[in-house]
């Protein structure tokens, strides 16, 4: 693949070289200096000790990692609640994929435009709607005005938290799936019907595998930030259910103990590459036997 | 807009245009007219005199047009943004904005909720902060490490210290015995808790009733602030361990207590009036302007002081070291220093001041709401929070758990 355009640019293949140089420099650099210079910082500090008057005082010690235990239930909500949102997400996602991309016709652009719509307004104005919504004059009042009692507590919960993330994740994991769903190829769908494969049949062995890809990027794109959501769960939580994001600023700007704060950021990292890994294995090796079975 | 009628806030704001070459003197006459320019500004001349005193004759109304109080520093460059970093519900917009008037310089107001995370932002560097709103037991901390600047009392000639009630001002002074003065006192106040009396019933007099009732009658609708301080000062209130207690022993009470309760909470959030005037909570930990800002809204909320004791408290104007916009800094904590400003503000945030003269100038209804000035009996067990309780490790992890719990 890649002799193709080497053998086309032999000539010049210096000058290539150069140009490719000069052209990944900033991205390099963007990367060295906001990615591996602070995480080396939080690797550095999560060794160290906290300061009398907080921040970091120098220090080598395994204490800070040794505490993680103290946060578990932040890490426990963070993921299962980034597991659920994630799952909720794909579940009222790919309907919505799926129409847009095989049977929404013309009204297509327009529907597209307004999954994206709401990301034209403020991330924090649209979560704080929620707020409103969710509140005691909000869904809950109404409830009651139907007769529902004791009027159900919405706001602060961890349903709230749910709502917030889905509806707030939700356009990233439908334009993944959207794309991947377009480009099917409709006749492998025939051919499948042909075959005498029944609908269920069709969409399992056929659209379902075809599109993975775009699910699996579209959960990915979805799960990694909502592992390190600090904002909805501080707004819609109340600051009863705690995300390790918001036990992240809890440790740096209120305790100042910024030691503990790295090696719970180190713990999070950790936690998500894991996770990922994990998913990313079983998806891969459920693809790799759906191909040895279909030989 | 040349049909504007020319009032005295509109002069100064054309006057000031003109010095700063935004008009040319042809449009200043244009627009002002000479003989009306002449006429005001001799009444402004009489208005806006620095010396303490002359700005008592100006009576300061929720509804009036504010007086040209104050006039900027002259000759000094102040730039056009101020960064304040404060509290929630801290600052009357129409104090900023007529400050935007006078001076050109916007006022960005930026808040916290605890006065940690400011020194968490300090210490890590790099605010661009220049007014910051500490309490009175930061000091010791911001001076040690250098974040705030000794005040060059010269740029602040209307801040009078004769005119401080005394009790407020120690903590603004460092080192003790030293006169160098690193905040000018904003207001004082207290931490008690608001009850929407719709819904609350029954005596509610003490920290016991609040936490008690927190968890049978009031659960799932009451909160406490998000902070350390305040919401563990006044668990240890419970046993009536000292607010600033750091014992061992003591703070596994508090933290058995805050754990018992969470449960039983709505929210930890410093940021307590939306969930009260949605009817989300009928109780919350407060502090004193909030409950007369919901006290104003909702008349049934009232406020109570755990006869128990626990915070009473005052918070100050100090200048940031390394300021990037240290002359409008000044400029705006001058300005603030101005006792008719001072009290026009107050109608609106709800603390009692400092200032004698500003004190003064309200209203018979604001000096005798008793949310505003409690009885004395009731603030004679308060303790001032100290140093080391904003510092201490282990209360600061102890919170963190509880929350994280």
């Amino acid at each position: 693949m890649v002799q193709g355009p080497a053998a086309v640019a032999a000539p010049g293949r210096g000058r290539g070289r150069a140009v490719t140089a000069l052209l990944l420099t900033p991205t390099s650099l963007w990367y060295l200096l906001l990615l591996l210079v602070p995480l080396a910082i939080l690797i550095v500090f999560s060794f160290g000790e906290r300061s009398p008057v907080g921040g970091y005082h120098p220090g080598l010690t395994l204490e800070n990692y040794l505490r993680l235990p103290t946060r578990q239930a932040a890490f426990v909500n963070t993921l299962v609640l980034a597991v659920a949102s994630t799952a909720l997400c794909a579940l009222l996602g790919y309907p919505l994929a799926y129409y847009l991309a095989t049977r929404a016709g013309s009204r297509r652009t327009l529907l597209l435009i307004l999954i994206a719509l709401p990301f034209l307004t403020s991330f924090l104005i649209r979560t704080y709607a929620w707020f409103t919504i969710l509140g005691a004059n909000g869904i809950p009042a109404i409830l009651g005005a139907l007769g529902v009692s004791p009027r159900p507590v919405l706001l602060n919960t961890h349903f709230a938290i749910l709502i917030g993330i889905v509806y707030n994740y939700l356009p990233l994991m439908v334009f993944p799936l959207y794309v991947s769903l377009e480009r099917l190829d409709k006749r492998l769908l025939e051919a499948s019907k042909d075959l005498g494969a029944g609908r269920w049949a069709t969409f399992r062995q056929v659209t379902l595998p075809l599109s993975a890809p775009g699910l699996i990027s579209g959960a990915l794109l979805v799960f990694i930030p909502m592992m390190g959501e600090y904002i909805i769960p501080n707004m819609l939580g109340g600051g009863k259910v705690f995300f390790v994001g918001n036990a992240l600023v809890d440790l740096f700007l209120q305790s100042r103990n910024w030691p503990f704060g790295s090696a719970a950021a180190i713990g999070l990292i950790m936690v998500v590459l894991i996770t990922v890994s994990i998913y990313l294995f079983l998806t891969s090796r459920g693809r790799v036997q759906r191909e040895v079975s279909q030989l | 807009m040349d049909r504007e009628p020319l009032t005295r806030d509109r002069f100064w704001k054309l006057y000031h245009d003109l010095e700063r070459g935004r008009i040319t003197r042809r449009r200043f006459l244009e627009v002002t007219g000479i003989g009306a320019a002449a006429a005001v500004i001799a009444a402004c001349q009489g208005g806006a005199s620095p010396t303490p005193g002359a700005t008592a004759t100006a009576t300061p109304g929720p509804t009036g047009t504010p007086a040209a109080e104050w006039t900027p520093p002259e000759g000094v460059d102040l730039g056009e943004t101020l960064n304040l970093t404060s509290w929630f519900n801290y600052h009357d917009q129409a104090t900023l904005d007529r400050f935007k008037e006078l001076t050109g310089v916007t006022v960005n107001l930026v808040t916290f909720g605890s006065n940690e995370e400011m020194l968490a932002n300090l210490q890590a560097g790099g605010t661009g902060w220049d007014v910051l709103v500490p309490t009175n037991y930061t000091f010791p901390t911001y001076v040690e490490l250098a974040l705030l600047e000794p005040l060059d009392m010269s740029k602040l000639p209307n801040f009078d210290l004769a005119r401080q009630e005394n009790r407020f001002l120690e903590p603004a002074y460092q080192p003790p015995g030293s006169t160098t003065l690193y905040g000018i006192n904003k207001d004082w106040g207290t931490t008690g808790y608001v009850i929407n009396t719709d819904v609350v019933t029954g005596e509610m007099t003490t920290w016991k009733d609040f936490w008690d009732r927190t968890r049978d009658t009031y659960s799932g609708k009451v909160t406490i602030h998000d902070y350390q301080l305040t919401s563990i000062g006044n668990a240890l209130k419970y046993y009536g361990y000292s607010f600033n207690s750091v014992d061992p022993a003591e703070l596994k009470k508090a933290e058995e207590l805050l754990l018992d309760v969470k449960r039983h909470l709505f929210g930890i959030t410093s940021d307590y009036q939306p969930p009260m005037k949605s009817g989300d909570a009928v109780m919350a930990m407060a502090w004193t302007g909030d409950a007369v800002q919901l006290n104003r809204t909702i008349p049934s909320i009232q406020y109570v002081i755990g006869r128990e004791g626990g915070e009473i408290w005052s918070d100050f104007y100090a200048v940031v070291a390394s300021a990037p916009h240290r002359e409008a800094a000044y400029a705006f904590v001058d300005y603030m220093a101005v006792p008719a400003v001072a009290a026009k503000d107050a109608l609106y945030h709800g603390y009692p001041l400092v200032d004698s003269a500003a004190t003064e100038l309200l209203p018979d209804d604001f000096k005798n709401n008793p949310i505003i000035y409690p009885a004395e009996e009731l603030l004679t067990p308060l303790e001032f929070g100290a140093a080391v309780t904003l510092t201490d490790e282990n209360r600061a992890e102890l919170w963190a758990r509880v929350k994280s719990a």
